[in-house]
């Protein structure tokens, strides 16, 4: 037996005008959690896409149980035995669970020359792979029914199924509820004890303490070291992830709260197991967190004031006075502004520049004659907005696809900033977004506050949650909870103590 | 060294590889026919442009938010035939309106261009505020617009044009009037497309239509102007296809959405939405007629022209779509 399962040497990969990857290498024992670490631009899933055939190596070498191989495709990896858990699922939803499994390789019965799905055999193959991960779900029903993290384990089951020595997965749990989070981690453990090598790619740090055996740290492309992991210490991992230590997280707070700006009175969704009967205040140069578990209906709260969702009943105040809002523009009308979660799919308009990108939301205000953009201007705003958020493109003519997601996350926060909302919600506003553009998020949102704008910020990040927020919500179920306004008060276990009240 | 040069070719190939074509094509036409190369042919050709480049800039603006436009070819139709009743000579023996004086080609314009909006805002609003999909939505205002136009003309081909519509195609400083449309419509458009809000609305709803909402773009709005604004230049083009020929039927404009979308996809506008300009149509447009007029010259059998057509729309939208593949 072959002291790594898999071995990667000597990985290189360029993109046009960047090298992505510089003789990166990554050694996997055998029955362990590989956790991979690294900021966001890292290299970290372009190396795992050189591994599962997305991506072919310029120069590398790639060995499974000590046998040197080559992968030319994501069916020849699986083939293989490379199986990945994608931090962007794609199933098919409007299929069962058990065509979903057996996609691509179904069971065929053989009538003489003609061949037919074996049904029978497929459900009871899933079955049997579901039951083997605990799972106790119909392979007929539609994929479609369950939810994220069902879907993921479905996909492990998958992964199982063929057999797996190396399951990759990459940020599993960015949408899972922490209940989900533990029963993947119980299918973690199983798996490792049957001799699996996973590599875990992951930002959340307590999450790698709980899970990994090993670390491996990327940055800027390149390979920095690996450790056992607890041989290091969560300040000693981000020390070498940015490779600069990190004194204060969170900036300190100089912003002044003044008087109520947002008022929701007893809103509801036109969904009776959405949001219910929530009302709250906002005030003036206020940072206002809503905590909760994944699922809770925070999401969906804000993007009912903000339009995008409908509402049964209750009333919306700004500045006192009461307003409709049907669609986001009679949201922007009102003064506020929304960052939304799923930044692919309602943040960046992917084919157009980063100049559009942030113009979108702002050309009424930059006309001349009424009527004629005054492109100028603008180009002023989008200059400004890239050198005061430091966003890294080589000019506003660069398609906002070709950049990092924190790169994105700045140019939505710009296209909002030149907007200069009195309101601005933030959902999820650090998602998916390396250290460094973390912390210059925060320090934008403390800029804010400080300017007099009331900010709502959803998240689920419990240290970001407490050390950002002057006043915290905490919403479960739809029905919100609790509020925290005492900072001596702001734990992790109070917020969890309102976020669990079923 | 060696290697950059190369690869610089084939990129270049990819990006103008059509046009590249189009002139090798172009140059060895001129060179072996006679006639090709002369101011009467290319007069000629920019002509029958004129009109597929009014179509072409509408339904570019379709096809940007990644729609399209099949009443198009049927709209020119009921277009021509409304301005064709307006504008026949008080004399003609075949009147469609006995008696009637005819009206000024301009003031013609303006009420074919409205009533071509108003079907194109019913189209757009079908599309925009109860979600059906484009295809279907202009699938059904083409037959209806059809038969609308079948029932007013009651299928009788009209003719006997005044001399103040047919003269449109006169020229003016030796280029056709209608040329100086297109030209004048380009214009338009590529201001609306680069210097008003509309323009940009149009290129976010085709970049992502739900993060142009959230944006705070009037998307359904903007939607309802772009299938209006695409029936008007239908409209237009209609009745310059009227001007130039000297008569019209419902009939006139059959199958040109198809040749228009062709077009634009051949330029450069992206059949996903989000992509694609003012030249883009303008090079499609060329391209295709360039290839017809080309192959004629040639001697190439009329009914073969289509396959040519057909695989050069293959390898072009090939081509162009490799720019946007992600690679590997």
């Amino acid at each position: 037996m072959a002291e790594y399962k898999l071995e990667m040497k000597g990985v290189c990969k360029s993109f046009p005008g960047v090298k992505a990857l510089d003789h990166v290498q990554l050694a996997i024992r055998p029955g362990s959690v590989h956790a991979l670490m690294g900021e966001n631009g890292a290299g970290k899933s372009t190396l795992m896409k050189c591994l599962f055939g997305i991506y072919s190596m310029d120069e590398g070498e790639i060995y499974l149980d000590g046998v040197k191989t080559e992968i030319k495709d994501p069916d020849d990896a699986m083939k293989k035995g490379v199986a990945m858990v994608h931090q962007e699922l794609q199933p098919v939803p409007a299929r069962s669970i058990a065509e979903n499994m057996y996609l691509g390789r179904f069971p065929v019965k053989k009538y003489g020359p003609i061949q037919v799905i074996d049904h029978e055999e497929m459900n009871k193959l899933s079955s049997k792979w579901l039951a083997e991960l605990g799972l106790d779900f119909d392979p007929k029903a539609l994929l479609g029914t369950l939810s994220i993290g069902q879907m993921q384990c479905v996909e492990i089951a998958k992964a199982v199924s063929h057999d797996a020595k190396v399951i990759i997965f990459d940020e599993p749990t960015s949408s899972l509820s922490d209940k989900e989070v533990d029963f993947l981690f119980k299918i973690m453990n199983d798996l490792r004890d049957k001799g699996c090598a996973m590599i875990y790619i992951s930002h959340k740090m307590d999450e790698i303490k709980q899970i990994a055996d090993d670390i491996t740290v990327m940055r800027d492309g390149t390979y920095v070291g690996t450790w056992r992991a607890d041989e290091l210490t969560t300040d000693e991992i981000i020390t070498k992830m940015v490779g600069r230590e990190l004194t204060n997280v969170y900036p300190e707070h100089h912003h002044e709260i003044g008087e109520v700006i947002l008022e929701c009175d007893h809103i509801s969704s036109i969904h009776p197991r959405s949001f219910q009967d929530v009302s709250f205040n906002l005030r003036k140069g206020e940072i206002l967190g809503f905590g909760g578990l994944v699922g809770a209906q925070r999401t969906e709260l804000m993007e009912g004031i903000f339009g995008i969702r409908n509402l049964s009943g209750g009333t919306i105040k700004v500045h006192g006075k009461e307003v409709k809002i049907k669609k986001p523009k009679d949201a922007m009308n009102a003064g506020l502004g929304m960052i939304t979660e799923d930044r692919r799919g309602t943040g960046i308009l992917g084919c157009l520049s980063i100049k559009d990108n942030v113009g979108v939301s702002v050309y009424n205000k930059y006309l001349k004659y009424g009527f004629v953009l005054d492109h100028p201007a603008i180009n002023k705003v989008v200059d400004d907005s890239i050198e005061k958020l430091r966003i890294k493109t080589p000019s506003k003519e660069q398609h906002i696809a070709n950049l990092s997601g924190g790169n994105q996350q700045k140019v939505i926060v710009s296209r909002w900033l030149a907007n200069d909302p009195d309101i601005l919600i933030m959902d999820e506003p650090t998602r998916g977004i390396d250290v460094g553009a973390k912390h210059e998020i925060y320090e934008i949102m403390e800029d804010l506050a400080q300017q007099g704008k009331a900010i709502i910020m959803i998240s689920s990040e419990m240290p970001e949650l407490l050390g950002m927020a002057d006043r915290v919500y905490v919403m479960c179920d739809g029905h919100l909870r609790g509020e925290i306004t005492d900072p001596a008060d702001m734990t992790q276990e109070k917020v969890m103590s309102y976020a669990t009240m079923f | 060294m060696e290697k950059t040069k190369k690869f610089n070719f084939k990129d270049f190939m990819i990006n103008y590889g059509v046009i590249v074509v189009m002139f090798i094509l172009v140059i060895y036409t001129g060179l072996t026919s006679k006639n090709f190369f002369t101011m009467n042919n290319f007069a000629n050709i920019l002509a029958n442009m004129s009109y597929r480049i009014v179509i072409a800039l509408g339904i570019a603006g379709c096809v940007i938010t990644g729609g399209c436009d099949l009443s198009a070819g049927r709209m020119i139709g009921f277009s021509a035939c409304l301005a064709g009743t307006l504008l026949q000579k008080i004399d003609y023996a075949g009147k469609f309106f006995p008696g009637m004086n005819p009206l000024n080609p301009w003031l013609v314009l303006i009420i074919v261009m409205i009533v071509a909006a108003i079907f194109g805002s019913i189209t757009g609003f079908f599309i925009a505020y109860l979600s059906v999909p484009p295809f279907i939505a202009t699938l059904a205002m083409m037959e209806i617009i059809y038969g609308l136009g079948l029932i007013y003309t009651g299928a009788t081909p009209l003719g006997g044009y005044t001399a103040a519509y047919t003269g449109i195609s006169a020229k003016i400083l030796g280029i056709s009037g209608l040329v100086w449309i297109a030209l004048i419509m380009s214009g338009i458009t590529w201001f609306i497309f680069n210097m008003t809000r509309h323009g940009k609305y149009m290129y976010a709803i085709g970049g992502n239509k739900q993060a142009a909402e959230v944006a705070g773009v009037p998307v359904n709005q903007t939607m309802v102007i772009i299938y209006a604004k695409a029936a008007a230049f239908y409209a237009l083009s209609g009745f310059m296809i009227g001007a130039k020929a000297g008569g019209a039927s419902v009939n006139t404009g059959l199958g040109y959405e198809m040749e228009a979308i062709a077009a634009c996809a051949l330029g450069g506008v992206s059949v996903t939405g989000g992509r694609g300009k003012v030249s883009s149509a303008l090079i499609g447009v060329a391209v295709l007629e360039l290839l017809k007029v080309a192959l004629q010259y040639l001697g190439v059998d009329a009914n073969a022209q289509y396959i040519a057509i057909g695989i050069v729309i293959f390898i072009a939208i090939t081509l162009d779509i490799q720019k946007y593949v992600q690679k590997k």
